[in-house]
């Protein structure tokens, strides 16, 4: 039996997203499941139904004759009670749910007795990242807040000398360097902006920097947060901190010209953190924008889906519905989100569905299953990063260090080498003493060969270290020297031995030569 | 000829094979550097030959046409990917050849003392030469013979071994007999005793005896040492082989033997020790066999590997404006060297930046891979070795890696307790996206999981890499 999935059109006001593009259509049929869409659901995101018919997906006239229809439920914003309500048993749900949040809601969807998977509750862990549509929507939030600020400032972005003057680059400061706040800093550096960007996080100043912006470093002493303890998430941080925190951007406010916030604690309100008086510092025409307002704003004077503009002429924005805002945009990636969670839960790609309750991210993500509340998981078997290893900090040397380092650099490899030579010396003497003078004749051309053989060979370039092997296997077959000047005797066993030598010997001079030419010939120049 | 010619076309013989090496440090010297070393080899046989003490013209005649011929042969059918298994072959010929030339030097020395005071003198060549060492002389020779014999035997059954699990036919995994070191050591001890019951005049069954240990010395050593190690083993050998030369050539007295022998000997070393310090371990334990004791559990890896296929790959190749490809023994396994070739042509031809980055020790021998790019006629100037190119990973769009695991581990960095902590890796994970081509999920030869496989810019592409290449030249070329 085919599964079946539908995704119904988003009652919400004003949300333009639909969990199902005709793309994520047609793998999800790949996967052996059947697609079903309410018709018009993708209509402002800019699918219409003839796309998704041509997609081989099934339009169906009305929500609730398509939630009668189909076994899975896709859907973008968290079911309304009527939308519960059409729910049976059997069926699974997968849309945003938060759960923490919304615990009556959750016992109505127990008593359903039809499954919920929670898109927000996938577990950070990067075997879910494909899924983690927290992410890929707060990546489409931080780019669409440096595209709003930049509607409501009313100059460039970059730097520009021209010939009716010359415009200094806006000035933007990040607060929050998560998913919104790196996208943020991404598309601001790109409109070419100075940007600048805080996190109480000090292991993500490499990725900020490694985005083009600058980390604003605190001076403060203290234990500094390990992100990798919360799951990569900030946690609330000490007063001392917080305290060192807000005089920093108090100090900051006045030359910035766009402020984008984006701190969040999770299942915390959001922290005050851009205050009264900064929005009052800042310049007349500056824009604030508040990726927090869903959960109280970062900034005090934010207005939950408002722009307001103070009495300075601050722009301050609150707006929650970013995502809503670029629906196509974040249609095809929640879709794909969606798609992801999918393919998990049919691991054969032969249209079988095993919810696997086993499943770290399936079991995270689960927040009603089977009639019983489910949530809130169990911690997942595995931490979800690693712990960040103290790095250690190379010591800036200061010129008479490096001097002296140097200095005594020198006299150990002076000391080393003489050491070397008076051991050579000591040894060579302790030869010479007992050794014939027939002996020590060859001994010194081969102690000298050794040494020109050591200074030859250093020279040779790493890639024709074969040849080398090949030529010095050719070069090695003067032993034929030897067997030659035997092969004269007058014992036919050494003659015998000596012939052999010969033959082999000549094998090697021949075969290395030639196959050292063979390869040096292939080498060529572009 | 004279002494006098003779010696003169010794001495032009020495510097030629000096300037022959010296040649190797460019592509371009190279080639002339070759001829040196053959018309340096010429000379020193013509003079052997037409020297004073020599006779039996017609085997020699024989012999050398004989050998050449079988030289040639091979020279000319030998695949690029089997060099590593020809090298090991090859040393072990002139193992051998010390071997029988040492004991050809005991037999020739016991003949020429059995002789009384009159046939001495009617002697000629290498046999008057031994007719007129003093007693002390005498001692010192046997030292010798019996130094090159035994250096030329461990040569002579580590080269056959190393040439079997080169060319496959031996398993290349690391094995040791019960015992492990302790029966080289105790085989190395008992040449030595043999040794000085030899120099005490107990006869030639020593010496045999001792070839025998000799031989299983050779043979056990390099049975303990396996896979990503096998560079190291090849340089050692031949080093090996130039240090028996050299041994030969003080028995025999002859200074262009000691000389040549010096000079490979040296050289082998010099990549003994190259290789050695590319993989951030000590000469004695690659000898050993075997990596090194970790001091704690090595770091949980933590994600999964994510396959893409080949559409995605030639997508990525398409938007990419620089791409580096790191090959390694995979490639030459999988025979993929001209599909990389083909690949890397169409790449440049569409105006891409493509270049090639060598780890040291990528592959069964010493620049294995630069021979085996250059057969596939890739041009030399763009491809770089690790020093040159590890600090343009961060600007390269795409890193395709192809069969190589271990010298681009970055637990080698990140990773203290990992068994190759500290070895120098090409830093491929800094680079926007790598793929890598590979024939499943296992491990590689030292068995050490890689986290590069598990990172976020990271995509498998599963599959025989020349097979892989080839539907991915398919798909680019469309």
């Amino acid at each position: 039996m085919r599964v079946k999935i539908g995704a119904p059109k988003e009652i919400f006001e004003g949300e333009s997203r639909v969990a199902m593009t005709p793309d994520s259509a047609l793998q999800l049929q790949k996967l052996g499941h059947e697609c079903f869409i309410e018709a018009g659901a993708g209509h402002s995101a800019g699918f219409e139904d003839t796309a998704y018919t041509k997609a081989g997906v099934t339009v169906i006239g009305s929500a609730a004759e398509l939630f009668g229809a189909v076994d899975f439920v896709v859907k973008v914003r968290p079911p309304t009670e009527e939308e519960l309500g059409r729910l049976h048993s059997g069926q699974t749900l997968i849309s945003f749910f938060y759960p923490a949040q919304n615990a009556e809601l959750l016992a109505v969807a127990e008593k359903t007795g039809a499954s919920v998977i929670a898109m927000d509750m996938v577990p950070r862990i990067s075997r879910a990242q494909k899924m983690d549509a927290l992410s890929s929507m707060a990546n489409i939030s931080g780019y669409r807040a440096v595209i709003e600020a930049g509607n409501n400032f009313g100059r460039f972005f970059t730097g520009q000398v021209t010939a009716a003057g010359k415009v200094p680059p806006a000035k933007v400061l990040i607060v929050g360097a998560g998913v919104a706040g790196l996208a943020a800093i991404g598309a601001s550096t790109a409109l070419g902006a100075m940007t600048f960007a805080f996190d109480v996080r000090p292991e993500v100043a490499e990725q900020i920097e490694s985005m083009g912006a600058e980390f604003v470093y605190l001076d403060f002493e203290g234990p500094a947060q390990d992100g990798a303890a919360t799951g990569g998430y900030a946690a609330p941080s000490s007063p001392e901190f917080r305290e060192a925190q807000l005089k920093k951007f108090r100090e900051l406010a006045p030359d910035m010209d766009i402020v984008i916030t984006t701190a969040l604690i999770p299942g915390r309100d959001a922290p005050k953190l851009w205050l009264a008086d900064m929005v009052a510092a800042m310049k007349r025409g500056s824009v604030v924008v508040d990726l927090a307002a869903e959960r109280g704003g970062n900034c005090d004077l934010t207005v939950k889906d408002e722009k307001i503009v103070t009495e300075n002429g601050v722009t301050v924005i609150g707006y929650t519905d970013f995502p809503s805002k670029m629906a196509a945009q974040s249609s095809q990636l929640y879709s794909t989100n969606i798609r992801h969670m999918l393919t998990d839960l049919t691991p054969g790609k032969d249209g079988v569905i095993d919810h696997n309750m086993e499943d770290d991210v399936i079991r995270g993500a689960t927040v009603t299953h089977q009639g019983a509340i489910t949530f809130p998981p169990p911690p997942p078997k595995v931490a979800a990063i690693a712990a960040a290893k103290p790095k250690e900090k190379a010591k800036e040397l200061t010129p008479e260090e490096r001097k002296a380092a140097d200095q005594a650099a020198f006299r150990k490899a002076t000391r080393s080498q003489i050491t070397l030579l008076a051991v050579g010396t000591g040894l060579l003497l302790l030869v010479g003493a007992f050794a014939p003078a027939s002996f020590m004749a060859h001994f010194v051309v081969f102690v000298l060969a050794c040494f020109v053989g050591f200074q030859v060979i250093w020279n040779v370039s790493h890639s024709l270290h074969t040849p080398l092997m090949a030529v010095t296997n050719a070069v090695s077959g003067i032993v034929i020297l030897g067997a030659l000047l035997q092969i004269g005797s007058g014992s036919w066993l050494v003659v015998i031995l000596a012939a052999l030598s010969v033959l082999i010997a000549s094998i090697n001079i021949v075969g290395g030569f030639l196959v050292t030419r063979r390869m040096l010939a292939m080498f060529q120049k572009s | 000829m004279t002494i006098g010619i003779v010696s003169a076309a010794y001495i032009a013989a020495a510097v030629l094979f000096i300037l022959s090496l010296g040649g190797l440090s460019g592509q371009e010297s190279a080639k002339r550097a070759v001829w040196y070393g053959i018309v340096g080899m010429g000379m020193a046989v013509v003079a052997t030959i037409f020297g004073p003490g020599v006779g039996h013209w017609f085997i020699i005649a024989v012999m050398l046409i004989g050998g050449s011929a079988m030289g040639w042969y091979v020279a000319k059918t030998v695949e690029m990917t089997e060099m590593p298994q020809l090298v090991a072959a090859l040393h072990s010929f002139v193992g051998l050849a010390a071997v029988f030339i040492g004991y050809n030097a005991q037999l020739e020395l016991t003949r020429v003392q059995g002789l009384d005071e009159v046939a001495r003198q009617a002697l000629q060549g290498f046999a008057a030469i031994l007719a007129h060492k003093s007693p002390v002389e005498v001692s010192i020779l046997k030292v010798e013979v019996f130094l090159g014999v035994f250096i030329g035997a461990v040569t002579f059954t580590g080269s056959v071994v190393a040439f079997g699990k080169l060319a496959g036919k031996v398993d290349g995994k690391a094995k040791k007999l019960p015992g492990g070191h302790a029966l080289n050591a105790i085989a190395a001890l008992g040449s030595l005793a043999l040794l000085v019951m030899f120099m005490q005049g107990a006869g030639i069954w020593t010496l045999m005896l001792m070839t025998l240990l000799a031989f299983f010395i050779g043979y056990h050593l390099i049975m303990g040492i396996g896979g990503a190690d096998m560079p190291v083993v090849v340089s050692m050998l031949n080093s090996y082989s130039g240090w028996a030369a050299a041994a030969i050539g003080f028995s025999l007295g002859n200074d262009l033997l000691i000389v040549t022998g010096a000079l490979v000997g040296s050289s082998g070393a010099i990549l003994s020790y190259i290789m050695c310090k590319a993989m951030n371990r000590s000469f004695i334990s690659v000898i050993l066999g075997g990596f090194g004791g970790t001091t704690g559990p090595a770091m949980e890896v933590e994600g999964e590997q994510v396959a893409i296929d080949a559409a995605g790959v030639a997508d990525a190749l398409n938007d990419a404006d620089s791409i580096i490809i790191v090959p390694g023994y995979g490639m030459a396994v999988a025979q993929a060297q001209n599909a990389v070739s083909e690949l890397t042509s169409m790449l440049r031809g569409r105006g891409k930046t493509v270049r090639f980055a060598i780890h040291p020790v990528a592959g069964r021998l010493p620049g294995h891979m630069n021979v085996l790019l250059a057969e596939a006629r890739v041009p030399y100037d763009i491809v770089m070795e690790m020093d040159e190119i590890n600090d343009d990973f961060p600007e390269t769009d795409v890193v395709i890696v192809i069969g190589s695991n271990d010298i681009v581990n970055p637990a080698a960095q990140d990773d203290p307790n990992s068994p190759i902590a500290g070895m120098p890796v090409l830093e491929v994970w800094k680079a926007k996206q790598v793929f890598v081509s590979k024939r499943g999920q296992g491990t590689g030869y030292s068995g050490i999981e890689n986290p590069l496989f598990y990172k976020e810019n990271t995509r498998m592409f599963y599959g025989d890499a020349r097979k892989s290449l080839d539907d991915l030249l398919h798909l680019i070329r469309s």
